[in-house]
């Protein structure tokens, strides 16, 4: 991976149809100067300079057979610009301190669960501040109610967010380090530089910045401009890093909320409904769960019934013997084909459009299952309820909505509340929400003792957030190998975005390119860009149903979206008789995309000779201010599809993936490339293998051998990455992005190799159940002793 | 209460706890070792797995009454100290290969990793494809491939 360099939005091979990026606007530039703030030693914040500027919608141009589609609203202010406007006003209120011993220390003010920010966070100080990386000390901040939106994690925009704030903190801190070591010396500052820490003398001499730390300091806050450094100077940036946490992780001393010992949290747990979300009427036999081995407390609470032990696995044991009253749930005794008759229901019909006469119709309509976006490590969280105060640790996207939901479930002022933010052992949308932290806390305060608070693997597969089951439809007109008109219609489970995320958007409403829409179909709207000139084009959502506990799955709407986006262009090529990939080249409406589309396509070989059965697919996707192309080959021959291993959902085998990305600016090109592979997988198995089934009231799913995420033989043996050559000065999103884009280039080249177009997905939903599910009472399944007879 | 008595890391202790509580309690909420982690309790994602005299297993599914005086318990915590070494060659690899994200599986994956080389040594065999396809240790950040590439590494170190 080279240096980022500069280049021109769009001088990527460019043909008169494109448009502009849509990531050339001004949002991501604002200025932000460098402030001394008033401390013992050197701390420095970013303010921001001038005003808030919007940008400009970017005109259309055409020509020839390719009908120009205008800017749709996500592709003149999305979702990541109003992310980014909103943490604007409140960029000032982060700061970066240097003690005595040289060492940088920053709070990140976004949850850390893999994605590698504290890693990106700390190579963009150190090569600002000309400092070693192990010298920077990135720890995650507690909740803090003065950031307002400014601690949200999600959307894929905390490095789009915090890259110019954390480089313009840094840039201050060095040069008031040069002006302080100037001072001392009587040296002119501009004949000092900066290096590993040090201000470096005339003559060579080095003052180690600890020494400079004190008197750096300032007594009042002193603004400091101080340019950022030109990215050709940067050192670290755009190079490949390994993680700072690679040493924690691998030596099992990385600390996740579970690992911390807080004085008199024993491990708790929660015996829940037989039905989804069904509550808790009473206790039949408090007396006999409390007198089970090392139980300490039962306690009723809103959620369930809470039970307090010496260990986790007296937890389990109690909560087998639980005999209760529950209410039914707010899913009644639905079923999947209830949701789905519903959504049906809710559809809004597709227009016909005044086309000439003389136009084919193509039409798609495809269903996506919930699918579930639990993480490894279960809902947790440590709560110590007192009757003036709380405090709670856990890993939250969204510690500020936490701490506000936890002062109204205990009763306490927000000011009286504590939330620290743990790393969090995976996310993926799932902690955008505080359900444990919220729960912990009440537990707490009904028992009147400390908690450490844990879900079952059961309880967070059936009780956990889900991806909303959606219909995705979509109409298009093709006259003469011309597409006039493209309309999709998405119509979904309603999303829950309770979790501070609205607040976003109303705080950017006057900005939004969008009117007299719902905050989803907002949300919506401001995700779907446009990608291929194909005329009129339209993209609509309608949500039904808030019987369940929903949210975002490594992306919103997107992967649902873009699957059903890219197999209808596929049909499209098809009946216009042209190849799938030379199709997308010619429509696309962005150079960015073109050069992504024509490195996978060269990359992956596309249109190589596969054999029957096995087959090559092909997708886009644009969004989070970057794009992105895979090529996927999948094998479906039988005697793949009819692999054995042993209680595993194999399947379809996806053989090779080639991926490029570009993000813009790239910071941490191996930690783009894991976020890549990470995406992928979900992707492979948001197509091929992944969803709940709803029955009777109750999801069935109860393990990771009934939910089918990928696995390692379902693994693609064939990997390749491309990280494009950095295109702009700013970074766009990452971890949300490869997801919509495998899961549509897996669809696309399981739909050539089967030569069908998969009604639904995952492909595999609707075949005879692969498991035998879980009991519902009692809730959970007895911990096994056989483990000695499966060693190995 | 009954006591149990077994090693850990190379270190005896004794426990007083009911002989029914699985050992991945005890390890944890007990003995205040926190490598292994929680993620099913059901021996499915393995990502608690340490090693018992040397083999892979999952403690969140052994009684700890089932354990013998001299029965070894090996968790990540004390893998390097099986080759006399600040890190094991297997936990090289895995930085050398960037592989871990959140980490929360990366202890029961390097375990399970080093127990099936050992296995396929035994069997003086190499490492197939088949044989990392059959590894159960679930990733929910998608680590997968990378985990494929340090196995392969790490073997050739080990």
């Amino acid at each position: 991976m080279s240096r980022p360099f500069r280049r021109t939005p769009g001088s990527a091979e460019s043909t008169p149809s494109d448009v502009p990026d849509p990531t050339d606007s001004a949002l991501g530039r604002r200025r932000f100067v460098g402030l001394l703030l008033a401390a013992p030693t050197l701390t420095v914040t970013a303010r921001l300079l001038g005003d808030v500027a919007t940008a400009s919608p970017a005109a259309a141009t055409g020509g020839g057979l390719v009908v120009p589609t205008p800017d749709g609203p996500a592709d003149i202010f999305d979702v990541s610009d109003a992310q980014m406007l909103t943490v604007l006003p409140t960029a000032s209120l982060i700061h970066l301190t240097l003690d005595t011993a040289g060492v940088a220390h920053f709070a990140l003010h976004r949850s850390e669960n893999g994605q590698g920010i504290t890693t990106s966070t700390a190579m963009l100080i150190a090569d600002e501040l000309d400092m070693p990386i192990q010298d920077v000390s990135v720890t995650l901040a507690d909740a803090r109610p003065e950031l307002l939106m400014n601690q949200f994690t999600g959307g894929s925009n905390s490095t789009m967010s915090t890259y110019r704030p954390i480089r313009t903190m840094a840039a201050a801190a060095r040069r008031r380090l040069v002006e302080t070591a100037a001072g001392r010396t009587g040296h002119s500052a501009s004949t000092l530089r900066t290096a590993d820490g040090h201000v470096i003398l005339p003559d060579g001499s080095r003052i180690a910045y600890g020494d400079l730390a004190v008197d750096a300091a300032v007594d009042e806050d002193t603004p400091l401009v101080a340019p950022l450094k030109p990215l050709s100077e940067l050192t670290m940036v755009g190079q490949p890093k390994g993680r700072t946490d690679a040493h924690a992780s691998v030596t099992g001393t990385k600390e996740f909320a579970m690992d911390l010992q807080v004085p008199g949290a024993l491990p708790t747990m929660v015996c829940r409904a037989p039905r989804l979300n069904g509550k808790p009427i009473r206790l039949l036999n408090h007396d006999e769960v409390k007198a089970m081995p090392g139980v300490t407390h039962v306690a009723l609470v809103s959620t369930g019934i809470a039970i307090r032990a010496r260990t986790f696995g007296q937890c389990i044991d109690a909560i087998r013997v639980v005999r209760a009253e529950w209410t039914e749930g707010t899913a009644g005794r639905k079923s999947d084909a209830d949701v789905l008759a519903d959504l049906r229901k809710a559809e809004i019909p597709l227009l016909v459009p005044k086309v000439p006469a003389l136009a084919q119709t193509v039409e798609t309509d495809f269903t996506f299952r919930f699918a579930s976006n639990a993480a490894l490590e279960t809902n947790c969280a440590i709560a110590d309820v007192r009757r003036d105060r709380a405090e709670v640790w856990s890993g939250l996207q969204v510690p500020l909505v936490a701490r506000k939901d936890i002062a109204a479930k205990v009763g306490l002022p927000e000011n009286a509340v504590t939330v620290h933010v743990t790393l969090g052992g995976g996310a993926f949308g799932r902690k955008a929400f505080s359900d444990a932290a919220i729960e912990a806390a009440e537990v707490s305060k009904e028992m009147g003792v400390p908690v450490k608070l844990m879900w079952h693997r059961v309880d967070d597969a059936r009780v956990g957030r889900v991806h909303p089951m959606a219909t995705s439809r979509i109409r298009a007109t093709v006259l003469g190998g011309s597409v006039l008109t493209w309309e999709q219609r998405h119509t979904s489970v309603a999303t829950d975005f309770t979790h501070g995320f609205g607040d976003v958007l109303t705080a950017a409403a006057a900005e939004l390119p969008v009117v007299d829409l719902g905050f989803s179909e907002t949300v919506y709207v401001l995700t779907q860009g446009t990608h291929y000139n194909f005329g009129v084009t339209t993209n609509l959502l309608n949500e039904v149903d808030h019987g369940f506990n929903t949210g975002s799955m490594r992306g919103i709407y997107s992967p649902n979206a873009a699957t059903a986006r890219e197999l209808t262009v596929d049909k499209i090529a098809e009946l216009v008789n042209s190849d799938p990939y030379q199709f997308r080249r010619k429509f696309i409406r962005r150079a960015r995309g073109r050069a992504v589309l024509d490195k996978v396509a060269q990359v992956g070989s596309w249109g190589r000779r596969m054999p029957a059965g096995t087959a090559q697919g092909i997708a886009v996707h644009e969004e989070y201010h970057g794009f992105s192309a895979c090529l996927v080959e999948i094998d479906c021959r039988p005697e793949t599809l009819g692999r054995q291993v042993p209680d595993a959902v194999t399947g379809p085998r996806v053989t090779k993936v080639v991926f490029a990305i570009d993000v813009g600016l790239v910071i941490n090109p191996r930690g783009l490339e894991a976020q890549m592979m990470g995406g992928i997988m979900d992707g492979v198995a948001m197509t091929l293998t992944s969803s709940m089934h709803l029955e009777d009231g109750h999801f069935l799913e109860a393990s990771w051998d009934n939910y089918a995420y990928t696995r390692q033989w379902n693994t693609p043996p064939q990997l390749e990455i491309i990280v494009m050559p950095s295109t702009t000065e700013e970074p766009g999103g990452a971890g949300e992005f490869p997801v919509a884009t495998s899961a549509a280039a897996v669809a696309t080249a399981y739909a050539r190799a089967t030569r069908t177009l998969p009604a639904e997905f995952p492909v595999n939903h609707s075949a005879p159940l692969f498991f035998t599910p879980k009991s519902f009472e009692p809730p959970l399944p007895a911990s096994p002793t056989d483990g000695l007879s499966h060693t190995y | 209460m009954p006591t149990h008595t077994f090693k850990v890391n190379g270190e005896t202790v004794t426990v007083d706890v009911e002989d029914d509580v699985r050992l991945l309690w005890v390890l944890r909420d007990i003995l205040g070792i926190t490598g292994p982690k929680y993620g099913c309790g059901i021996n499915v994602c393995k990502a608690c797995t340490s090693h018992v005299n040397g083999k892979a297993f999952n403690p969140c599914s052994v009684p700890v009454g089932a354990l013998a005086d001299d029965d070894e318990i090996t968790t990540i915590e004390g893998l390097p100290a099986t080759v006399g070494k600040d890190l094991h060659p297997m936990q090289e690899a895995w930085i050398d290969r960037d592989v871990a994200q959140c980490g929360y599986c990366q202890p029961g994956q390097i375990m399970a990793a080093v127990a099936l080389v050992k296995k396929v040594r035994s069997e003086s065999r190499s490492i197939t494809d088949a044989d990392l396809d059959g590894i159960r240790n679930i990733c929910r950040c998608g680590t997968y491939v990378r985990i494929r590439e340090a196995i392969r590494a790490g073997a050739a170190q080990m």
